[in-house]
Parts: structure tokens; sequence; C-alpha cells
């Protein structure tokens, strides 16, 4: 992984001072492609894209050139850039846009032109105000210099950037919930079909959603080629990509990895190990909506796309969140779960009511009073959210949030049965269940 | 539409660049709910009925939305809100035991004030500060690795010096440990609470460019 160059923080790494300003952006070749691109036109640059075969890094991992290819041919179009980075283990995004925000301004620029947008949102979270200075100086510069408003270097491509900050939800980083609270309204998701962004987005007009990692690798690709991008690591999902590595080990951090390296690899050479000298117990490989991996089955398998999605996880967010001997994974499971309990719009009864039943029978269980009827009452109601609580999940609701909170439940009772026998054994030595909600 | 009490000047100026910044006037809702609370303290009804006004909506409209986001505090809170984190990550390195700390040390529970008014904790949800866990935030700036020990420190802080701004790298380096990631770069910023200091709230450098 080392014989390829770093792409997202190749500046950060170099000029630690002052990568996110302009000056040194220019002077290590910023804004660049974006001449480039003014020159390629529309068509040449969405080849390039796909050329690339970039997938997205907000978690569904969709290939962006593709997703470019279906913006409907109405105009206005927009395109709405997603840092609402939420996802328990993530914090890829914010080192992005803190660190390199020019990296992402110039590669909203040139997203914005592939796809006939003259107006474009980055959408940050609420509890990023360092990340949504950070850009919004960026962005102040880039029109200061020209690089944005009206005939954009003389090309005769205008575009607005508008910096929206969120509220708190982390719903919202569902794209369709993203533009519904960008219209100012409740931050619910929408139900597809039909509200497909590329065709009904943000004010019902033609819409790209694309995460903040996913275009900020867009500068790269057009100063090197489509093909040089798509050679890096496997052919499925080349590329570099942001890792946030989190929990019980050495050297938490984000990585920028190549993919291909074994996840032994992964966590003992580049994060440095377990804590103590501990012992790996479990992780999650791809943000909280993942099923878990344990080191009997997944050490040594690999870190790309098609191995994760064939062990029965998947890439998501990119986190991963490294848990040791000492876990109580009952507790765990209970925390993922919690979350999503918290965040679930309430649209969905089975999502409303089922994570919520989830997180109460969990901390009943955590509170002494398991019942030898909780692991089938567990199962059932996963089972209602996302029924067969297979992988990939099958949904009854409006939105993967809800079968999301499933991930954890079916991944204790699939690896740590002994746990949760050992949580319902603890109930029955208490004579009467009482209070279920802490 | 009902005539109701206008803001600051400053605060109708920024309004009205916000305003100028979307194709259609209720994408600024979220941004005019920041100004409210930035009148009032914490997000009146006086402040929804006045953004009602200037986007044209109802003011239940305003209220559910603003009701759906943790960000919009429909109570008064305290001059320091301290957000502790909960979340797997942080959990796993002691968020529970930071949140007690700072709990303890403030004599409220989370969601609560302190009796005069200073400190009100609370837990919140992944704060994308994982690598650095347990992580806080005070009034939305962030403080990363923090111990119970130095949870408290913080906290008697905020109550002996009552900063009127808050330097999120200042606080890091008196009670953070490990970042998530390097910080090469100090920032001079001054956080005002409750809500994000975000000059001027997404918005302001609009007001430079026209
Ligand atoms: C509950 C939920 C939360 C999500 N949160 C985020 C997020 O915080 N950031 C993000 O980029 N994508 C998030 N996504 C994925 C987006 O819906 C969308 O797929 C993505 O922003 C598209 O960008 P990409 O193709 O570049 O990955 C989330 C999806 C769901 C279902
Ligand atoms: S699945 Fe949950 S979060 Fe998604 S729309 Fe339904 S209730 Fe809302
Ligand atoms: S889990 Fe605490 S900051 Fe992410």
């Amino acid at each position: 992984m080392t014989d390829h160059p770093l792409i997202l923080t190749a500046r950060m790494h170099a000029h630690p001072e002052s990568s996110h300003t302009i000056a040194t952006y220019e002077a290590t070749g910023g804004y660049t492609a974006l001449r480039t691109a003014l020159d390629m036109g529309r068509d040449a640059i969405v080849e390039e894209v796909k050329a690339a075969n970039l997938r997205g890094r907000g978690g569904a991992g969709f290939p962006a050139g593709v997703k470019w290819g279906f913006l409907a041919p109405a105009r206005p179009a927009y395109l709405v850039v997603n840092g609402d980075e939420s996802e328990p283990g993530t914090f890829k995004d914010r080192q992005l846009m803190e660190r390199d925000p020019h990296q992402l301004v110039e590669g909203t620029i040139i997203s914005s032109l592939a796809n006939e947008v003259n107006h474009a949102f980055i959408y940050i979270r609420g509890e990023y105000p360092k990340s949504a200075r950070r850009v919004q100086a960026a962005v102040d510069e880039a029109y200061a210099a020209g690089y944005l408003g009206a005939n954009i270097l003389d090309s005769g491509y205008d575009l607005e950037l508008t910096v929206h900050l969120g509220g708190g939800a982390y719903i919202c980083g569902e794209e369709t919930a993203l533009l519904n609270s960008l219209e100012g309204r409740r931050g619910e998701p929408r139900l597809k079909p039909p509200f497909f962004p590329a065709v009904r987005g943000l004010y019902m007009a033609p819409t790209i959603v694309n995460n903040i990692e996913t275009l900020s690798n867009i500068p790269w690709i057009i100063n090197n080629g489509g093909n040089a991008y798509s050679a890096i690591g496997p052919e499925d999902s080349p590329g570099r990509r942001m890792c946030s590595i989190s929990g019980h080990v050495n050297r938490p951090g984000n990585y920028e990895i190549v993919e291909g390296i074994t996840w032994r690899e992964l966590i003992y050479d580049v994060a440095g190990g377990i804590r103590n000298g501990n012992e790996l117990k479990a992780w999650v490989p791809g943000g909280a909506s993942a099923p878990w991996f344990v080191p009997a089955e997944h050490l040594d398998t690999e870190v790309t796309k098609a191995a994760i999605d064939s062990n029965g996880s998947m890439t998501g967010s990119g986190a991963v969140i490294v848990m040791d001997h000492t876990t109580d994974m009952v507790a765990a499971a209970e925390r993922l779960v919690r979350f999503f309990a918290h965040e679930s719009c309430g649209l969905c009864t089975p999502c409303r009511e089922g994570t919520t039943w989830l997180d109460m029978i969990l901390r009943r269980m955590l509170a002494g009073h398991g019942r030898a009827s909780d692991p089938d009452v567990l199962y059932d109601v996963s089972d209602n959210i996302s029924p067969g609580v297979t992988w990939p999940p099958k949904m009854t609701t409006i939105c993967p949030l809800g079968p999301s909170a499933v991930s954890p439940v079916a991944s204790l009772l699939k690896h740590f049965p002994e746990e949760v026998a050992a949580a319902v054994e603890r109930g029955t030595q208490v004579p009467v269940s009482i209070g279920i909600r802490s | 539409m009902t005539d109701t009490a206008r803001w600051s000047e400053e605060s109708e100026a920024l309004a009205e660049s916000v305003m100028a910044k979307y194709p259609q006037k209720r994408s600024a809702l979220m941004p005019l709910l920041y100004i409210a609370m930035r009148e009032d303290g914490y997000l009146s009804e006086a402040g929804m009925r006045r953004v009602a006004d200037l986007v044209d909506l109802e003011p239940a409209q305003v209220s559910s939305v603003a009701s759906f986001y943790t960000m919009y505090k429909l109570e008064p809170v305290g001059k320091y809100l301290v957000s502790v984190c909960t979340s797997i990550s942080c959990w796993l390195l002691g968020g529970d035991e930071v949140l007690e700390a700072v709990e303890a040390s403030a004599g409220v529970p989370s969601g609560e004030t302190d009796e005069s008014g200073v400190i009100s904790p609370e837990h919140v949800e992944c704060i994308g500060a994982c690598g650095g866990a347990p992580a806080v935030q005070v009034n939305y700036e962030l403080i990363e690795g923090l111990t119970p020990k130095k949870a408290t420190e913080l906290v008697e802080w905020l109550n002996a010096a009552q900063p009127a701004t808050l330097n999120g790298d200042e606080m890091q380096a008196l009670f953070g440990g490990e970042r998530s990631f390097d910080w090469a770069i100090n920032e001079t910023n001054d956080a005002t609470g409750p809500y994000p200091a975000f000059q001027p709230h997404g918005t302001i450098a609009a007001l430079d460019r026209s």
C-alpha cells in the first residue's frame, strides 16, 4: 500500500501548519484540476470519474460516475455535499473539512460543472463548527480568487456555493432526509421511489448527493486521470479511502488506506494493536450499522469491499471500532442500539418501536433482569424490523436506519450467545423483574 | 402575517443575508433558528414567531421543525452547555465515567442546569471525535481525550473563570489528551453559546461579498 501516493491527506502531511489555506493549496497544484475540467467539459469529466470507478464514501458505496449519469435532464439541478457525518466511529470527513477544505471545494466545483449545477450546498452537521468555519473560509477565499461566483475563470460558468449547518440529527445524513432538512423541514426521509434525488431531489429538482470524502478525490482524478485511480488497489473498490479506527487500539485515528491488506494488518500494524497487549474480541468493520467481525473467522480475511460483503458485513462509512476481551458484548450491543433508538425519526413503526424495544430489553438484561425468553424476543423484534434478519437486510421501513439497529443485535446473538445466556442466567437469580428504563 | 417583534439590527441584517443565500427562503429556516437563539440565549417562542414571519410559515410549523433537532434548545440552558459523548467508541474508553464526573461537579444530572445558570451537562450521541475518545464539547467546541479528573477540572475552570468566549484549542491544551488526528494550527475563534460558533451561523461571509 506504500507504493501508491497519498491522495486525500498528502497536503496535510506535507504542510501541517497551512494545508487549509488557499496559498498552500495553490502552491501545491490546487485549482489546476478546475482549469483542466473547465476545458474538458461535462461529458469528459463524467467519463473520467466513471473510469476511476470511484465509489461513494458515505455508506452505500455506489460508483459516483454512474450516479452522475442518472441525473435527470430537467434544470435547474443541484449538488449537495453530505457532511453530516454522525455514524458512531466515523470522524474522517471532519479531518478532510478541517485540514484540507480547498480540496473539497475544488472537488465540489468540478462535480457541479460535471452535473450542470449552478448552485451547490455543503451540509455540515451542527456539532462541527470548526469544520464549518474552515469550509466557509475556504469558500470565501475561492469566491475572492474567482473560482466561485459568476463567470468562473472567464469560462462563462457560474456557481454559487452555500455552506449550511445542520441542527443535530443523525438521520439527516440519509440523503432524502438531508434534502428535507435543507428545505427547512423536519429531517424525515422521503420514500424512494418516487423521490430518487437524481430525479426529484432538492425543491423536487434533479439533485446529486455525494459524501465529503467522495468529492475530495475529484481533483486528483482530474489531474491524474480516472485510469490512474482505478489502477490503485482492488478492481472492484479502487483508490484510497479514509478508515477511521477507534476503540481499544494503541493508535486510533484516520488512516488513508488502499484496500487489499488483511484485518490483522490493519488492526495490528496500522493501528498499533490492542491496548495493554489485550486480546482482540470483535470489531465493527464499517460504522455502527455494520454487522460485527470476530477474530476466529475474519482476522485473516481481506479488507476489500468484495471480501467484507461476502463475509456478511459492509464497508459502510469506513469506520472500524475495535473491542478487546474486557468488553461486555451485551453492553456493547446496547450502546449501539441505543444510538439508533435515539436517532430514529419516528416515521415507521418497526423502526420507532422496534429500536426502542430492543434497547429496553438489552438494558433490562444489563440491569440483572434477563429472562429466558429474551434471546427469542430480541430475534423476534429484529425480524419485525428486518424480515429474516438477513444480510443485506430486507426492509420494512422507509430508510435503512431501522435495519441498522438489527446489526448489533444479530451479531450479539450469532457470535456471543454465551454472554447472552449469562445475562439471562443472572436474571433468573433475581426474584422479580422491575424497572426496564434507566 | 402577524406583526412580530424585530430583532436587533445586527441580527435582522444577518437574517436578510442568510435568506439571500438560498433559492427558496424556507431553506433559511435552520440558520434563522440559530440567529433566534443568539438573540435570546435559547429558542424562545417569540424567536420562533419572528422566524415564522420571515419565511412565511405558521409558528406551529417552525416549532415542529425546531423540535426535530437536538441543537435547538427550547428551554433556557446554562452559559456553558457541556455535552459528553456516550456513544460506543467513547463508552469503550470511559465516556460514562466522564459524564458522571461532569454531572457530579455541576451538581445536576444530564439535561438540567445548575442553580447559578452556569453549567448544563448533557449526554450526546457520537460527535465525530471517536479517535480521541472520550470526547466532550463545550458550546460545541471540542475537547478530546478527557479523563474523569480532567473533566472535573474543566467544569471547575468554567465555573471559576467564566470566560466570555471559548476557544477549543485552549481548552484542549488545558484539559484534553490525544486527539483523533493531528491539529497543528491553533484557531482563534470566539465561541459563545449555547449555539455553535459558526461565524456567522453558516452565512455571515455572504455580507462581505454582496
Ligand atoms: C441513516 C443513514 C445515515 C447516513 N449518514 C450519512 C452521513 O452522515 N454522511 C454521508 O455522506 N452519507 C450518509 N448516508 C448515506 C447517504 O444517504 C448517501 O448515500 C450518501 O451521502 C451518498 O454519497 P456517496 O455516494 O458519495 O457516498 C447515510 C445513510 C443512512 C441511511
Ligand atoms: S427507518 Fe427509522 S429513521 Fe428511517 S424513516 Fe423509518 S422511522 Fe425514520
Ligand atoms: S463515539 Fe464519541 S465521538 Fe464518536
